[in-house]
């Protein structure tokens, strides 16, 4: 259990996939401008990181590492999640109309996310077991989301400051981020 | 190197069938139209339609939720085309386009600047609206950033000027403004609009029960775009010339200038106003929605009906008026008489609503000559009930059937039809409301000597306005103040009035209505010598269309105690779900201005009603209501300016003719007047003047 908790802290804040690590940054500035984007996109990276993670490590495991084909690792994540996506995505619409509504437009937007390639990496670099895989794309995912989430509530109050003209927006949002990313910096020490 | 592409290969493989499989298993019904709207939208998946993606906002347009135009950056022609693939006609689609309620007002004194604060919504955040106003708009321009088309721009007054050119009705101003003062709608919405708790409404438009934008309409005359303030009147009033003339004008009494000064002669600005348009010769013409191809059947040719029937018509439905007498215009033309209401002016107004393709039948009744039954086989969608109160009270006492004894609408509307009358040289009129006042002031006009009005209370109770009072009393009526009758005596045995007998009373205790009651004072009868008597003491709704309809379905409406047709006053609907109605039918005798805002409110719960969605009331409906904090008990600044008095013709002239008496105000004097109007909750802030507070 011990292991877990380290685990999330390290996933959650020490690693933060898009503080620290720096994946996800489309997103991160794409979908921070209303605080309701952001929760949809968190909500959506949740649910295909976990997938991801799960089914590229299956893959990893039984098909590359048995055939000894490890170098097509990069290409073969690639398909996968895209057609896992694509799978989800057909499954929410038919099965779970509400929760598709609600993903809405994030779910097939999230294809081509680098984050979620950057964890399915991470969990076999760190050769991390299924469970450990599981629990890391989970945590991963939910530092995604609470970072996205503070950005957009910070987002939301610079709108209404009076910022200089040639800082506004995205500008002012990447000083923004990499503030937050300096202050999560201080997590380092804790593990 | 082999193995490495067959693997690819197999994977591709496996996944595509799993994909196609997987299509079969989880296919969902999709509308073809989703996807070709789809296409036609911009793509960006921006979600600023408030949808999460261009797809969602498809289904929203193939379902009807939305209109073609939802995508708030696709072009025109965009918009087009997918009105062409939901099956409207290119083009007909209503195009929205902002409108900017707030004419702007005086400015505050100053522009307050807290901090680093620069926009409209930070402000309305920090303050909960603005330093001077709660309701005006803030002047820092959120609107024109939002706009992606370049057609908003803070105008020198300081608040939004829309180009309607360059408006492509997207609705990004409307949602950037946080004081709603920007609106987005098409020209039904603009009509179906009712005033709410949140809206930016001064005290007039709140008290007038036909909810013009009073202060808009004034700043237009004030402008001399007299054009324009007609158009504003008739975005709500399709009688203003009517009621430039006989409206008791609620809206004066709330008036803010009047807490320091006299109210400004509102009534007397919409009259000049749509008098301007008449004198003019020239119609300005009126807009229409697309047709829509449902039919409405409305009873009764009154204003409730006549307005019931402007508002479905512009709203592109196809009215029918079905009108028991020879003309259209029920009260205002049978009742309200020649010399406060020319027929001419009346028939010129009604014209007008004909003109936008209404249709009309006159000398049918509805329940007699046709019913229910035959409107719903006919292939009406639904019936508007506006039949109004028609039916004298009578005092119930002796010899009041003999000749010479009338009840006052069957006197009025006789006399209007032009019938010749046997009235003698004397008469008394029973009653002290507007009925009693316009039936003495006719008598006088059609040649009597005398004309006495003879009312139970005193003068200060009457219901009548005090103008007509007033005008009364000029005339030469004299008043017999509390009197009760108590028979009619004829001489000789001959079946004609030529006395009438009355008790004198006096003030009681105060009763329900917080009036002093009146009580009879024993052994006080008094005679007076008359040969007419006409008795009005107020009406009721004649029910006849319900107790002859044969048709099964009527049995259903039901009607309240006093004859009126049970409603509900937010929406009008009745006790059968295709049945509307509004007016004196539905409130008891009430107001010209009350018949035409109700027959907007029915034309509202119709159209829901058409489109097939649930008749809600108006969400925080202001009916009857006020916003607490724009009725301010001061006004600070105001210098009194009497106000223009009305010109009228002179007693001795208009007492011999049915010559209208009020005159309409000049050119000059409207300025005049419409100067003094506050504008009041439109306060903005000062653009010229330097900011004030930390930098
Ligand atoms: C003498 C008098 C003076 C007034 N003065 C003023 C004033 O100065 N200012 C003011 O604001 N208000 C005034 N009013 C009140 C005002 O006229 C009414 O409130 C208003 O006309 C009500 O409109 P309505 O459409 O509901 O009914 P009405 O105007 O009564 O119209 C009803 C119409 O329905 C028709 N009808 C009735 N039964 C049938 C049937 N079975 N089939 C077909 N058609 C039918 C009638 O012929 C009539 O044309 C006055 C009223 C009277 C009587
Ligand atoms: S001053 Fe003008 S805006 Fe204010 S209540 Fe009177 S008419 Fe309306």
């Amino acid at each position: 259990m011990g292991d877990f908790t380290v685990l999330a802290v390290s996933c959650i804040f020490v690693n933060n996939i898009l503080l620290a690590q720096f994946l996800g940054n489309c997103p991160f500035l794409g979908t921070s401008k209303k605080m309701e984007t952001a929760v949809g996109m968190a909500m959506a990276v949740v649910f295909v990181m976990v997938m991801a993670g799960l089914i590229t490590w299956i893959v990893d495991h039984y098909l590359l590492k048995t055939l000894d084909i490890e170098y097509l690792r990069t290409v073969s994540f690639i398909l996968v999640i895209a057609s896992l996506v694509q799978f989800v995505e057909m499954f929410l619409k038919k099965s779970i109309p509400a929760l598709y509504a609600g993903l809405g437009i994030f779910l097939p937007l999230i294809t081509t996310n680098c984050a979620v390639m950057g964890v399915c990496l991470i969990n076999i670099k760190e050769e991390y077991t299924f469970f450990q895989a599981l629990a890391a794309s989970l945590f991963y995912a939910i530092g995604f989301g609470l970072a996205l989430i503070i950005f957009a509530g910070l987002r939301e109050r610079i709108d209404l400051a009076r910022v200089p003209k040639p800082l506004q927006d995205t500008s002012i949002g990447l000083v923004t981020a990499g503030m937050i990313s300096l202050s999560f910096f201080a997590f380092k020490g804790m593990v | 190197m082999i193995e490495s592409i067959l693997f690819m290969v197999g994977l591709g493989g496996c996944a595509s069938l799993v994909l196609s499989f997987a299509s079969k298993i989880f296919y969902v019904y999709e509308d073809p139209r989703i996807e070709l709207v789809e296409a036609n939208l911009a793509g960006a998946n921006c979600g600023a339609c408030g949808f999460t993606g261009c797809s969602a906002a498809a289904e929203a347009v193939v379902r009807g939720d939305e209109p073609p135009s939802v995508c708030v950056i696709s072009n025109k022609e965009g918009v087009e085309r997918v009105a062409e693939i939901m099956g409207m006609e290119a083009g007909t689609a209503e195009s929205p386009h902002a409108y900017n309620m707030c004419e702007g007002g005086d400015r505050a004194t100053n522009r307050y600047r807290y901090l680093g604060i620069q926009s409209c919504k930070a402000m309305a955040v920090m303050f909960g609206g603005k330093r001077d106003c709660h309701i005006g708009c803030i002047g820092l321009g959120d609107c024109v950033r939002a706009c992606n088309f370049n057609a908003v721009r803070i105008g020198p007054k300081g608040y939004p000027v829309v180009n309607d050119d360059k408006c492509v009705g997207c609705g990004a101003c409307q949602k950037a403004c946080p004081k709603d003062i920007i609106e987005v709608r098409t020209l039904s919405e603009k009509i179906l609009k009712f005033n709410q708790l949140s809206d930016p409404l001064a005290p007039c438009s709140q008290t007038c029960p036909a909810e013009i934008d009073v202060p808009r309409y004034i700043a237009q005359i004030r402008q001399g775009q007299y054009k324009e303030a007609v158009r504003t009147i008739r975005m709500r009033n399709p009688l203003p010339l009517t009621c430039g003339r006989v409206c008791p004008h609620p809206c004066e009494e709330e008036c803010r200038r009047g807490v320091e000064d006299e109210p400004v002669s509102i009534n007397q600005l919409k009259r000049f106003a749509s008098d301007y348009e008449m004198n003019s010769g020239k119609r300005i013409p009126i807009k229409c929605a697309p047709d829509s191809g449902r039919k409405i059947a409305v009873i009764g040719g009154g204003p409730s009906g006549l307005s019931a029937a402007f508002f479905l018509r512009r709203l592109g439905h196809q009215v029918t008026i079905f009108e028991s007498m020879p003309k259209l215009g029920g009260m205002l033309r049978y009742g309200i008489p020649e010399y406060r209401l020319p027929k001419k002016v009346l028939e010129w107004e009604i014209q007008g609503i004909l003109d936008l393709g209404v249709e009309s039948f006159t000398y049918v009744k509805f329940g007699v000559d046709f019913g229910l039954g035959s409107l719903v086989a006919a292939g009406y969608n639904a019936v508007f009930i506006g039949v109004g109160a028609w039916k004298d009270y009578s005092l119930g006492i002796e010899g009041e059937d003999m000749e010479g004894g009338f009840t006052g609408i069957d006197f009025l509307s006789r006399a209007s039809k032009g019938e010749e009358l046997d009235l003698g040289k004397r008469a008394a009129v029973i009653g002290g409301g507007n009925t009693a006042v316009d039936c003495a002031r006719t008598l006088l006009r059609l040649g009597l000597e005398k004309v006495y009005m003879i009312y139970r209370r005193t003068r200060a109770e009457m219901p009548a306005n005090e103008v007509e009072i007033a005008a009364s009393e000029e005339e030469g009526i004299e008043f017999v103040f509390l009197a009760s009758p108590t028979r009619l005596l004829d001489k000789d045995n001959s079946k004609r009035v030529c006395r009438i007998e009355y008790l004198k009373m006096q003030l009681g205790e105060p009763d329900a209505s917080g009036r002093r009651r009146p009580e009879p004072i024993e052994g006080s009868e008094t005679v007076l010598d008359v040969d007419t008597v006409v008795t009005a003491i107020g009406q009721s709704p004649d029910s006849v269309f319900k107790e002859r309809d044969p048709h099964a379905r009527m049995t259903e409406l039901e009607l309240t105690r006093w004859n009126t047709i049970e409603n509900d006053p937010e929406t009008l609907t009745t006790t059968i779900p295709y049945v509307f109605t509004a007016g004196d039918a539905a409130t008891g005798p009430s107001l010209v201005v009350d018949a035409i805002g109700g027959g907007r409110r029915a034309a509202r719960s119709i159209d829901l009603f058409l489109k097939g969605k649930k008749i809600e009331p108006v969400k925080e409906s202001l009916q009857n209501k006020r916003i607490p904090e724009s009725i301010f008990s001061r006004v600070p600044g105001v210098e009194p300016v009497p106000r223009v008095r009305m010109p009228e013709r002179k007693v001795e002239d208009r007492i011999n003719s049915f010559d209208e008496v009020d005159l309409v105000l000049g050119e000059q004097n409207a300025h005049k007047e419409a100067n003094r109007c506050l504008n009041c909750c439109r306060l903005c802030y000062n653009p010229d003047k330097p900011a004030m507070g930390p930098v």
